[in-house]
């Protein structure tokens, strides 16, 4: 198996937006404003979505622990059965395990995802999680917003916000899947 | 990787990583079966026609329940209560309700090859709930998945099918998708119900119970299709039953570990005893509850559109 010390730093197509030490510092920035908000950790629960968020809510769940001494549940939700654009579609996404262990009411649950963009997978991710339990509230934190939504929805934590325009591709590599941390622009062409 | 497939006909003509992808698929949705709330919005909008020409209680009910779920909306059509009464083709009868906007059809038919042949007429997706002797690929399907639940790999799997294999869809779905993942297949029954030329599937061929069980991980009942007697088969029902009966003793023989599996409806004390029916190596109630969860995940991968 390859792991993400055989991968080069960077690659000539992309451009380096948040390097390894930039992701660590805006988790521990966010995992501290999500206690602060909330007034410690009494209630609450990280759910990431598959995959980028996954990792991301078991990183944040570590800061958190390391901060509070507690550790809080995490959840995983895939959203591929709530995306709006499965009926259009030809071949249908491969479908990943959904895995909520623990029971949302009265939580205030903390969405976590790599990226906001058009918003439309945090609807379906929000649709995802009322279909799981009923959250006393849902929040939710990003490592990036590059702007340029489609439906009314706005993050209660953001990593960095990074001005795109609406045809580049912003990629979160993470070490959990085999890459060096970094948050890159790929370059067109 | 997708399933690249407008129908599903047969487990003949699958590779390796399809099946696979369907068990993996299934699984996903098995969560989704034990969720308060079991209904994803993931086929809103579709519609999946039940076209069942012979009676079935559990395929249809597991092929229904698993389209709700997904939130398509379900149309079951019966012979008896339609037009085929009044002599209408199955092509006709299928190209009718295509024309009503259909997505998805789930044929079961008496006949060899009719799912083949609906699926070359319309341009709906068509999914084999069974077609006569030929195959029946979503049982097979939700049995590939129950052995896999119980943490078995299928790579030198043993598996012994007993019963009547030549007019048996399930053994022959089960047969062509066992060989291909690598299990050893032995088939276990009287040469009257053995089909001519099964080893060139790749299966051993038994003809004594006690033999045939040695060892075995998984024992595969087939249902001993009474109204078939009097076809020169067998003698008589109880000496059928004192052959290739399955009983506590004859688990014995097999695998401490192994598991007892039969696509239903049982004939107690026939093919199965009643208290091996009943035992903690009987999956046969997982089998049903699976084959929801299996279904929903073959009809998610064929809800793609075709055009």
């Amino acid at each position: 198996m390859t792991t993400y010390m055989d991968k080069p730093l960077e690659r000539k197509d992309e451009k380096l937006i948040l390097d390894s030490g930039d992701i660590a510092r805006a988790l521990t920035r966010i995992a501290h404003e999500i206690l602060e908000r909330n007034k410690g950790v009494t209630n609450l629960a990280l759910v990431g979505i598959r995959t980028g968020g996954v990792y991301l809510a078991h990183r944040l769940a570590k800061r958190v622990h390391g901060i509070e001494g507690v550790h809080i549940p995490i959840g995983e939700l895939d959203i591929t059965l709530y995306r709006d654009d499965l009926a259009l579609r030809k071949n249908q996404p491969i479908l990943r395990k959904t895995s909520v262990p623990f029971d949302m009411a009265n939580k205030i649950v903390v969405l976590v995802d790599d990226v906001l963009f058009t918003g439309r997978t945090i609807r379906a991710a929000m649709d995802g999680l009322m279909d799981l339990g009923r959250p006393e509230e849902i929040q939710l934190a990003v490592l990036v917003d590059r702007g340029h939504r489609q439906l009314p929805i706005k993050a209660n934590y953001i990593g960095k916000n990074l001005p795109t325009s609406r045809d580049e591709q912003v990629q979160v590599l993470l070490e959990e899947d085999g890459e060096h941390d970094r948050v890159v622009i790929l370059k067109a062409g | 990787m997708s399933l690249k497939r407008k129908d599903l006909l047969s487990l003949a003509p699958l590779a390796v990583d399809e099946i696979t992808l369907i068990l993996d698929t299934a699984d996903s949705f098995k969560e989704v079966t034990g969720r308060e709330i079991k209904k994803v919005p993931a086929l809103r909008g579709k519609t999946v026609v039940n076209l069942f020409f012979e009676p079935s209680t559990r395929t249809r009910t597991s092929f229904e329940l698993a389209a709700k779920r997904l939130s398509a909306d379900v149309i079951n059509f019966a012979p008896s209560s339609s037009s085929v009464v009044k002599g209408e083709t199955l092509l006709d009868t299928a190209r009718n309700i295509e024309a009503m906007q259909a997505d998805i059809i789930v044929l079961r038919h008496s006949s060899a090859g009719a799912a083949e042949a609906l699926a070359q007429g319309v341009k709906s997706s068509v999914i084999n709930a069974g077609d006569g002797w030929h195959e029946h690929p979503t049982q097979a399907l939700l049995d590939l998945y129950t052995i896999r639940q119980r943490g078995m790999s299928f790579r030198g799997l043993r598996v012994a099918i007993v019963g009547d294999v030549s007019h048996s869809r399930v053994a022959r779905s089960n047969i062509y998708a066992l060989v291909k993942l690598g299990a050893e297949v032995r088939v276990v029954g009287p040469p009257t119900m053995m089909p001519w030329g099964v080893e060139k599937l790749g299966v051993t061929v038994c003809h004594n119970m006690d033999e045939g069980l040695r060892d075995v991980n998984v024992i595969m009942m087939l249902r001993l299709q009474l109204e078939r007697q009097g076809r020169a088969q067998f003698p008589s029902i109880r000496e059928y039953s004192r052959l290739y009966g399955l009983t506590a003793e004859r688990v014995r023989l097999a695998d401490s570990a192994a598991i007892v599996m039969h696509p239903g409806p049982i004939n107690r004390g026939v093919e199965i005893a009643p208290d091996v029916a009943d035992s903690l190596s009987s999956v046969i109630l997982d089998q049903v509850a699976n084959g929801v969860a299996v279904r929903m995940g073959i009809l998610y991968l064929m809800s793609g559109t075709s055009s």
